[in-house]
Parts: C-alpha cells; sequence; structure tokens
C-alpha cells in the first residue's frame, strides 16, 4: 500500500491514494475497445480519460441513432404486448 | 475505499433484463399513444425524443439509485417534470430535454499537464460527460464512469437487437 501521507484531508473524502487512482484508471481503460489490448503501463492516464471521453460520446450518440432508427421502424409496425414478448424472449 | 462486490447471481444480467422490460414497455407504450399510421416528420421526430428518452430513463430506472450517476439523472427527470408541470423548482431547468447542455465555449487543456494533479485538470471533460459529475471526487469519478459507460453498452447492445429485430419483421 501507498504509504503518502503528504496529501491533507481533502475535503469531505478520505485520503486518495496514488494506487487506488492507478487501479481505477487502468480497470477503466480495460473498458475502452481503443485501448483495452493493450498494457496498462504503456497507456497514459490522461490518454485514457481522453479515450473515455470520446467514447462516452460515441456511446451517446449510437443511443441517438438508434432511438432515431426506431422512430422510424416502429412508425410503420404494430407494436403490441405480443411483440414484446417475443423480443424479451430474444433478448434475455 | 471502493468495494468490488462479486455477488453470485450476475448482476449485470439482472440489469439487462430490468432494462429490457422497463424500455420494451416504454416502447409499446409510445406506439399505443400514436396513430400506426402516422408517419410525418414531426411525429417520427417527437417519437425519437421519447424513444431517447425512454431509453435512458429505463437504464437509470433500472439501477435506482445505487449510484451517484444514476440518482443525478433520476433526480433530472424530476425537476424536468416539476417543470413542466408549472413549479418552480430550485433546481436548474434545461431548455432541451434530450439533448446535453449547450456546450460552452471552453478550451480543453490536453498538451498541457500540470506538474501536479495533473489528473484534476483533464477530469473537467469527463465530469461534463458524466451524471452528476460536477460533484464527484476523483476516485468516485472513475468508479461512476465505469459503470455509466457499462450501462450505455447495454442499452446499445439491447436497442440494435430490437432494431434488428423490427428490420428483419418487414
Amino acid at each position: 500500500m501507498s504509504s503518502r501521507r503528504s496529501r491533507s484531508r481533502q475535503s469531505g473524502a478520505s485520503r486518495i491514494t496514488d494506487d487506488q487512482i492507478i487501479d481505477l484508471v487502468s480497470k477503466l481503460q480495460q473498458l475502452i475497445p481503443e485501448l483495452r489490448g493493450r498494457r496498462p503501463d504503456k497507456v497514459s492516464a490522461s490518454k485514457v480519460l481522453q479515450e473515455t471521453c470520446n467514447y462516452i460520446r460515441s456511446l451517446h450518440r449510437e443511443v441517438d441513432g438508434l432511438s432515431d432508427r426506431l422512430s422510424q421502424l416502429l412508425a410503420s409496425t404494430d407494436t403490441d404486448s405480443d411483440q414484446a414478448a417475443i423480443i424479451r424472449s430474444l433478448l434475455m | 475505499m471502493m468495494n468490488t462486490p462479486q455477488q453470485v447471481k450476475n448482476p449485470s444480467s439482472s440489469l439487462k433484463s430490468r432494462f429490457i422490460t422497463r424500455f420494451l414497455g416504454a416502447l409499446t407504450k409510445i406506439t399505443a399513444e400514436d396513430p400506426i399510421s402516422s408517419s410525418s416528420p414531426t411525429r417520427i421526430f417527437q417519437r425519437y425524443r421519447r424513444i431517447k428518452v425512454a431509453s435512458n430513463k429505463s437504464m437509470a430506472y433500472s439501477v435506482r439509485s445505487r449510484r451517484i450517476w444514476s440518482r443525478a439523472m433520476l433526480s433530472r427527470f424530476r425537476s424536468r417534470r416539476s417543470a413542466f408541470s408549472g413549479r418552480r423548482s430550485s433546481v436548474k431547468t434545461t431548455n432541451c430535454t434530450t439533448s446535453p447542455p449547450p456546450a460552452l465555449i471552453k478550451v480543453t487543456i490536453n498538451e498541457k499537464k500540470t506538474a501536479k494533479g495533473g489528473l484534476d485538470m483533464q477530469t473537467d471533460e469527463l465530469r461534463e460527460l458524466v451524471p452528476g459529475g460536477e460533484a464527484m471526487d476523483v476516485c468516485n469519478l472513475l468508479d461512476e464512469t465505469a459503470h455509466y459507460i457499462k450501462c450505455l453498452t447495454t442499452q446499445v447492445q439491447v436497442m440494435r437487437k430490437i432494431v434488428d429485430f423490427y428490420h428483419l419483421s418487414k
């Protein structure tokens, strides 16, 4: 465990160690397709943060685009609870 | 300290099934309230917006109040609702219901890292993207971001399959 005590207590939060941050950043790295395969020590934290932001934005755009497509597909489809049951069984 | 729960049941599959149930329910409602034959651009646009909100809402409700980001999202929805009903809430309300807050003209300093605590500067961007991110400390921000991304990918995954289903049945 890191024995750094140089940081003063932050307002309301317990002392955050560097190890914790490194841990969390590498955990994040594994979620990002761009960076997933790379070794954690080869990828800088700022790179991970940047790619995380890009990835979140692209996911938002995807949700957007899929909502758009659904709105057009549903316009000409009769959705009822039977259909919902079918879909549910396909997705589960 | 972060706890890493390893529950016996796979938590993410029950989250996914909660989301599916909610979202499909919302879709059924949306199409029921709309004349099926209607395909005017305005209608379709309104439907698109409702579907998008339903998707985000369904996920936030499926996560419930277990996460900072989901709590932030849920309180956003509630304050929006009370704003529409005419009551003034102390929480600031956005004009647009579905798009993110208007982009501030801001230069994101990426090439220049501060010597100490460079992480703080670079989290600014991330804080704007994760609901409730402004108030989180770095640890929470990173942890919440990871969960938020998992939920977003689930949303996308499910929505894609629904699109495929409808696409094939035409």
